[in-house]
């Protein structure tokens, strides 16, 4: 624990910041905010090119996603510092607060914008074989992981894409800033098939965890602003293939992250499995 | 009462206050000055009633399930983090 608030003390007085310090994240990556600004370590070996290409990006976007202060490298590794924005809540989601609209106009805007030269490929469809790749490793029971496994054996090939697509949206990847709501977040930043930034709440639909009536607002405001990923008349003719294959990511996440807590798959990681198995059923019935 | 139809023999039904003559010959129905749009207005309120909600208007995969209670509608339970955790993660 030493070494870890070391890191974060580190990391704010590489932003100039000699005051208190909050973790906000600690994974692969380490986040931690220092006053009115975020310092964020980027997981070691991450490409510098890569990663320079996709912030100078981010600052072209203006009015879309937040602009980077700065790039730093700090024991080897990358560091980025950003303004900090006023991000989402789990108390607010839990209030009825979630800004589905804004989220689904951001990512219509953001699909709209053409694609730098030099951006690497976006970086959602990478997620999925790693994810299945840490089941083994995560220590799940083979019973749990095989409608998991089975499931992703129907995927298809992730279909090719140039538009400019955030490559992880959730809702943790929206902040308020300068009086209205942005992206953040752009290390999976590139071109791809845009239906991949709708993909992870369509599979959350798909399972049955998040609501119709949540799921119908983010989209249709996505429509609504000009979203191209998906046709209005049949939205699912291109959600389809990535909504599979979140759904096999997500339910692979969710259990080796239980199996990795010593816990048995919760509720959420239940409705994922129960929604592979559907999904290997209908591929059996050819739908 | 003769068909206006068929000629055959109109016989008198009470369906809810609304008096219908039916021909026991073709079948066929005679309504009095109002008694349609009586039907029609018991006929919405009916459905209203009795039909759940329409389905989303952007339809759903064909491998979609059912939406169980304790996951939405803002009781998300004591499992409050295996969900609304997910909403935000990578």
């Amino acid at each position: 624990m030493d070494d870890h608030r070391l890191q974060a003390g580190d990391l704010a007085r590489l932003a100039g910041h000699d005051g208190p310090v909050t973790v906000l994240k600690r994974t692969k990556v380490l986040v931690v905010r220092a006053g009115d600004v975020v310092v964020k370590a980027h997981p070691p070996g991450t490409d510098e090119e890569s990663l320079r290409a996709r912030l100078d990006a981010a600052r072209a976007l203006d009015g879309v996603m937040l602009a980077p202060l700065g790039l730093e490298r700090l024991d080897g590794r990358l560091v980025t510092i950003w303004p900090a924005g006023e991000p989402l809540t789990m108390d607010d989601v839990e209030a009825g607060a979630t800004p589905w609209e804004e989220g689904g106009r951001l990512l219509a805007r953001l699909h709209a914008r053409p694609v730098p030269a030099g951006l690497p490929p976006a970086g959602g469809p990478s997620r999925l074989p790693r994810a299945m790749a840490d089941l083994a490793p995560a220590g799940v029971p083979a019973p749990v992981a095989a409608p998991i496994l089975e499931a992703y054996a129907t995927l298809p090939p992730a279909r090719e894409g140039g538009a400019l697509t955030h490559g992880d949206w959730h809702l943790g990847q929206i902040v308020r800033h300068g009086g209205g709501w942005l992206l953040i977040d752009p290390d999976d930043l590139g071109p791809g098939d845009p239906a991949w930034d709708l993909a992870r709440p369509a599979a959350w639909f798909a399972a049955g965890l998040l609501a119709p009536d949540d799921w119908e607002r983010l989209l249709t405001a996505y429509l609504a602003a000009g979203g191209t990923a998906v046709s209005a008349d049949d939205p699912w003719r291109e959600l389809d293939a990535p909504a599979r294959a979140l759904t096999v990511q997500l339910a692979a996440t969710a259990v080796a992250a239980g199996a990795r807590a010593g816990e048995p798959p919760d509720d959420a990681a239940e409705a994922l499995v129960s929604a592979c198995g559907r999904i290997v059923a209908a591929t059996r019935a050819g739908t | 009462m003769q068909c206006p139809k068929c000629r055959g023999r109109m016989r008198t039904f009470d369906r809810n206050g609304v008096h219908i003559e039916q021909c026991d010959n073709c079948r066929g129905i005679f309504l009095d000055y109002g008694e349609l749009e009586t039907l029609t207005n018991m006929e919405a309120q009916w459905a209203q009633q009795t039909y759940a909600p329409p389905p989303p208007a952007h339809g759903g995969p064909a491998w979609g399930g059912g939406h169980h209670g304790g996951h939405h509608g803002g009781h998300y339970g004591h499992r409050r983090n295996s969900w609304v955790g997910m909403l935000f993660s990578s």
